[in-house]
C-alpha cells in the first residue's frame, strides 16, 4: 500500500512539474500576477509529493518489502540498517529518485527564501526548476520506475553489491548530488534572468547564496568519493582521473569560476553574460555527468545498468535543456545591458583571470573525458567493423590540467590581495614578500632534509605553503592597526580588527588556505613507500622508517559476510603504533570476494595495508603502503568547505532589506 | 588605458589561455593515449614493440602459472589468438581462468606483454566493454545468464554496480 502511495505521489509530482514549468513563465511573458503567484505554492508541493514518494521507498526498504523489484535487488534482510537506508541510493532508480528530491527541495526552497525577490524573476526561477523537474520525474516514471512490483515475491533479496556496503554509500552520494543538483539553482536564475530580460547586482546577489551552497556540497562529495575509493578499492590512489571522476571535477571547476564572477557581478555589475553563460554551462556539466554515469556508455562502479533506452532519455533530455538554454541565450543575451570594462590589474581582472584559466582546465577535461567516447563513435560509424578504442589516463590530464592549474594557483595569493577597481601590484607585491620568502625558505628546507628523494614534492610544499601564507597575508594586512603591530596596546586592537573583519573575507582566506593544504597532500604523495612482500606468521618488514609485523591470519564472520583478516602490528622500532586487519570478504548473497583495507593513521600520514592473497600454511601476500601527509588531501577540502560556509554565514547577514534599497546604485562611476 | 586597450587585453589574454590549453591538449593527445586492442588484432595491426597499450579478452583455461614474488604468467585469449602476459603484483579480487580481463603495458619485441597494471571485472556478472565487444567481433561472446535480469524481468544485460578494475 506505501508502495503505491509513493508511485502516486511521484505521478502527482511529474503533474505539478508541468504546471510549474509552464503557468509560472506564461504569467512572466503576459505579465500576469496571479499567474506567477502559483509559483510557490506548487513548487512547495511538489517537494513534498517528491519527499512522500522517496519516503515510501525507503520504508520498503527498511521492512524489507521483497515484493518491490528494487527492494529484492539491492537489499537483503540480514543487512544493517544503515545499509537498509543508504541502499536506497544505491541503485539506478533510487538514485535518480534522490536526484529529483534534491532538485524539488531546492526549488521549495527558493520558493520560501525568495518572498523578497522581484516576482518576475521568481516566477522564471521556478518555473525553470520546474521543467527540469518535469524531465527527470517523466525519466523515473517512463524508464525507470523504482516502484515496480514482483509477483511472487522472493523470500530473500539478491543484497548490495558488496564494494558498496560502506558508510560512504550513506553520505558520498547524497553530498554529491546536492552539489550537481543545486547548481541547477544557478542555471534557473540563468533562464529567469534572460526570460526577463534584466540582469543586474541584485541578481548576483540573490544566485550567489545558492551556488556557494552547491559548490559547498559538491566540494564535499567529491572530497568523501576520493576518500571512499582510496580505502575500498584496495590500490592505494585517491584520484584516477576515470571518467566518472572527472564528471564531478568538471561541474566543480566550472562551479568554482562562477563562484567567482557572481563576486565581480555583484560588486562591479560586469561580466553579466559572462556570468549567465557560466551558470548555463555548470548545469549542463552536471547534466552531462548525470548522462555519463547514469546511461552506462562508460564502465564503472557508478554504471549500474546498460538499458539504451535509459541512456536515449537521458540524453534527449541533455539536448534539449544544453541546447534550449543555449538557444535562449544567443537569442536573449544581446538585450541585456552589457557591464562595464574594467582595468586589467586588478580584483576583478585578477578574477577573469582565474574564469579564463578554470575554464580553461575545464575545457581538457572535457576534451580528456570525451574524446574516447567520440572517437569510438565516429570511427565506428565510418567502419562498424573497427571502432577506434582508445583510454585517456593519468599522463593526459598530468599534461594539460597541471600546466593550467598551477600558475593559477600561484596567481592566488595576488588576486585576493588587489584592491577593486584600479590594483596596485607593486603594492600587493611588497605586502607578499614575507609570504613569498617564506614559501621558498619552506621549499629549500624540505628540499635539504629530502636531499636525493623526489623533486616535485618540495616544490608542491612550497606551493602549498604559498597558498597558506599568502591567505594568512591578506588577514594580517587588513587587521593592522595604524602604527604597526607592536606598538603599545596595539596586538589586541589588531586582534579585534581581525574578528571585525568580514566573514567573507575569512571565508576567502580559509577556502584558499585549505586549496593549499590539499595540495601540499598531493605533494607528499610523491615520498609514498609502497611494498608488495608475501609475510608468515612472525616476521616483520620495513615501510618507510616504520616496522609492519604479520602476527596472524584468522576468519571472522560479519553479518552479512564471511571473511579472513590478516593480523598486522605496526611499529616504530620497539614501540606498537598500532594495528591494521585488512581482510577479505566473501559476501553470502553474491558469492563475490572484496578486499578490505587496513588503516593505521600516524599523525596526517597513514599506514595503509590491503591482502592479495592468503595461502593454507598462513602466508599472506600483501600490498603495504606509507602514505605520508595524506590525510591533508581530504582535510584540505573540509576546510575549503568550511570557508565558503563561513562566506555563506556573511550573505545571510547582508541579504537584509537594505541591499534592495539601494540595488539600482550598485556602480559607482570610476 | 583606453576602453578599446582595456577591451583587447581582455580578448588577448582569453585568447593566450585558451591557444596555450589547446596546445597543451594536442600535445598530450599524441603521446598519452592508449589503444586497446584484443588479441587478434594485435596481431593484425602489427603493433611496434615498446608502445603501451591495453590488452583484453579472456584468460585462457589452464594457462595461469604464479612464480615467486607475486609474479604471475597467463594468456589473454579471444579463442583465435592468444598473448602471453608476464605481470609481477597483486591481481584483482575477481581474476579466475575464463573470465574476462583488461591489462595496460607494453608489448615486448618477442610478441610478449608486460603488463604494469590488470583490471578484472568486479561482479560476477559483469564483463569490460572492451572485452564483450572484442569477443563480439570474434563470434565467441555468450550472453551471461544474468541471475538479477532473470528474476526480476528486466533486461538480461542488467549488470548491477560493476567496476573496472582500478576504477571508482
Amino acid at each position: 500500500m506505501i508502495v503505491e502511495v509513493g508511485h502516486y505521489a511521484l505521478v502527482l509530482a511529474f503533474a505539478l512539474s508541468l504546471v510549474l514549468s509552464v503557468i509560472p513563465i506564461w504569467g512572466v511573458v503576459a505579465r500576469d500576477g496571479v499567474l506567477m503567484g502559483t509559483a510557490r505554492p506548487v513548487a512547495l508541493v511538489m517537494a513534498a509529493l517528491v519527499a512522500v514518494s522517496f519516503v515510501a521507498l525507503t520504508a520498503a526498504y527498511v521492512t524489507s518489502d521483497f515484493s518491490v523489484v528494487n527492494v529484492v535487488q539491492n537489499s537483503h534482510s540480514a543487512k544493517p540498517l544503515v545499509y537498509k537506508i543508504s541502499g536506497v541510493w544505491s541503485n539506478h532508480e533510487g538514485s535518480m529518485l534522490l536526484w529529483v528530491l534534491i532538485l524539488a527541495v531546492f526549488a521549495a526552497a527558493v520558493a520560501v527564501r525568495g518572498s523578497g525577490m522581484p516576482q518576475r524573476l521568481l516566477a522564471g526561477v521556478l518555473g525553470a526548476q520546474g521543467a527540469v523537474a518535469a524531465a527527470f520525474l517523466a525519466f523515473i516514471l517512463v524508464t525507470s520506475n523504482p516502484f515496480a512490483r514482483l509477483s511472487p515475491a522472493p523470500f530473500e533479496g539478491q543484497g548490495l553489491n558488496p564494494l558498496l556496503q560502506d558508510p560512504g554509500l550513506a553520505i558520498h552520494p547524497p553530498l554529491l548530488y546536492l552539489g550537481y543538483v543545486g547548481f541547477s539553482i544557478a542555471f534557473s536564475f540563468a533562464v529567469g534572468a534572460l526570460i526577463e530580460g534584466r540582469i543586474d547586482a541584485v541578481w548576483a546577489r540573490f544566485v550567489r547564496p545558492w551556488t556557494l551552497v552547491a559548490w559547498i556540497f559538491l566540494t564535499l562529495g567529491i572530497s568523501m568519493g576520493s576518500y571512499w575509493a582510496y580505502y575500498e578499492l584496495g590500490w592505494g590512489g585517491w584520484w584516477f582521473w576515470d571518467p566518472v571522476e572527472n564528471a564531478s571535477l568538471m561541474p566543480w571547476l566550472a562551479g568554482t569560476a562562477l563562484l567567482h564572477s557572481t563576486v565581480v557581478m555583484e560588486k562591479r555589475d560586469a561580466l553579466k553574460v559572462w556570468t549567465i553563460l557560466l551558470s548555463i554551462l555548470t548545469f549542463s556539466l552536471s547534466l552531462i555527468g548525470t548522462f555519463l554515469v547514469r546511461s552506462g556508455v562508460l564502465t564503472s562502479v557508478h554504471a549500474f545498468a546498460t538499458d539504451p533506452t535509459r541512456g536515449t532519455f537521458i540524453l534527449a533530455i541533455l539536448i534539449i535543456f544544453i541546447g534550449g538554454s543555449l538557444a535562449l541565450f544567443a537569442w536573449r543575451a544581446p538585450m541585456l545591458r552589457q557591464g562595464g570594462i574594467f582595468a586589467p590589474v586588478s580584483r576583478e581582472g585578477a578574477l577573469v583571470l582565474n574564469n579564463l584559466f578554470l575554464a580553461a582546465s575545464c575545457a581538457t577535461v572535457f576534451v580528456g573525458t570525451l574524446y574516447p567516447l567520440a572517437l569510438e563513435a565516429v570511427t565506428g560509424w565510418l567502419d562498424p567493423a573497427n571502432p577506434a578504442k582508445i583510454s585517456v589516463g593519468a599522463p593526459f590530464f598530468n599534461l594539460t590540467f597541471l600546466p593550467l592549474a598551477i600558475p593559477l594557483l600561484l596567481a592566488v595569493p595576488f588576486g585576493q590581495s588587489l584592491a577593486w577597481k584600479r590594483g596596485d601590484l607593486l603594492g600587493v607585491a611588497q605586502r607578499l614578500v614575507t609570504a613569498g620568502v617564506l614559501a621558498v625558505l619552506v621549499t629549500v628546507a624540505v628540499l635539504a632534509v629530502t636531499w636525493g628523494g623526489p623533486v616535485a614534492a618540495p616544490l608542491g610544499i612550497g606551493l602549498g605553503a604559498w597558498l597558506i601564507l599568502g591567505s594568512l597575508t591578506e588577514i594580517v594586512t587588513r587587521s593592522r592597526p595604524a602604527g604597526g603591530f607592536f606598538a603599545s596596546g596595539n596586538l589586541g586592537k589588531a586582534l579585534s580588527r581581525a574578528a571585525g573583519l568580514p566573514r567573507s573575507a575569512w571565508g576567502t582566506a580559509l577556502a584558499h588556505a585549505g586549496i593549499g593544504l590539499t595540495v601540499i597532500g598531493i605533494a607528499a604523495t610523491a615520498w609514498g613507500v609502497e611494498r608488495i612482500v608475501t609475510m608468515k606468521p612472525g616476521e616483520t618488514v620495513d615501510l618507510g622508517g616504520y616496522q609492519v609485523r604479520l602476527d596472524g591470519v584468522a576468519p571472522r564472520n560479519g553479518p552479512d559476510y564471511r571473511e579472513t583478516v590478516a593480523r598486522l602490528v605496526v611499529l616504530d622500532g620497539s614501540k606498537v603504533l598500532g594495528t591494521l586487519e585488512p581482510g577479505k570478504r566473501i559476501f553470502a548473497a553474491r558469492n563475490m570476494p572484496t578486499s578490505e583495507a587496513g588503516l593505521l593513521t600516524v599523525g596526517l600520514g597513514q599506514v595503509y595495508a590491503s591482502v592479495a592473497e592468503i595461502e593454507s600454511d598462513g602466508r599472506a601476500g600483501l600490498r603495504l603502503y606509507w602514505k605520508p601527509l595524506v590525510l591533508l588531501i581530504w582535510l584540505g577540502s573540509v576546510v575549503m568547505a568550511l570557508g565558503g560556509g563561513l562566506s555563506l554565514l556573511d550573505r545571510r547577514v547582508r541579504l537584509g532589506a537594505p541591499v534592495r534599497s539601494r540595488a539600482p546604485a550598485a556602480v559607482p562611476a570610476e | 588605458m583606453t576602453r578599446k586597450q582595456r577591451r583587447l587585453t581582455l580578448i588577448g589574454s582569453a585568447l593566450a589561455v585558451l591557444g596555450v590549453a589547446a596546445g597543451l591538449v594536442l600535445f598530450a593527445m599524441r603521446d598519452t593515449i592508449v589503444f586497446f586492442y584484443g588479441p587478434s588484432e594485435l596481431a593484425e595491426k602489427n603493433v611496434q614493440p615498446g608502445t603501451r597499450l591495453r590488452i583484453g579478452g579472456l584468460v585462457q583455461q589452464g594457462s595461469v602459472q604464479k612464480g615467486p614474488e607475486m609474479a604471475v604468467v597467463f594468456a589473454v585469449t579471444d579463442t583465435n589468438k592468444s598473448v602471453t602476459v608476464r605481470y609481477r603484483g597483486i591481481l584483482p579480487d575477481l581474476f579466475r581462468e575464463g573470465q574476462g580481463v583488461v591489462a595496460e603495458g607494453i608489448l615486448e619485441p618477442s610478441g610478449e606483454f608486460r603488463a604494469d597494471s590488470v583490471l578484472a571485472k568486479h561482479d560476477e556478472n559483469y564483463m569490460p566493454k572492451e572485452v564483450a565487444d572484442s569477443l563480439k567481433k570474434q563470434g565467441v561472446w555468450q550472453h551471461a545468464p544474468g541471475k538479477d535480469g532473470a528474476a526480476a524481468g528486466t533486461p538480461p544485460t542488467t549488470t548491477p554496480a560493476a567496476a573496472q578494475g582500478t576504477k571508482p
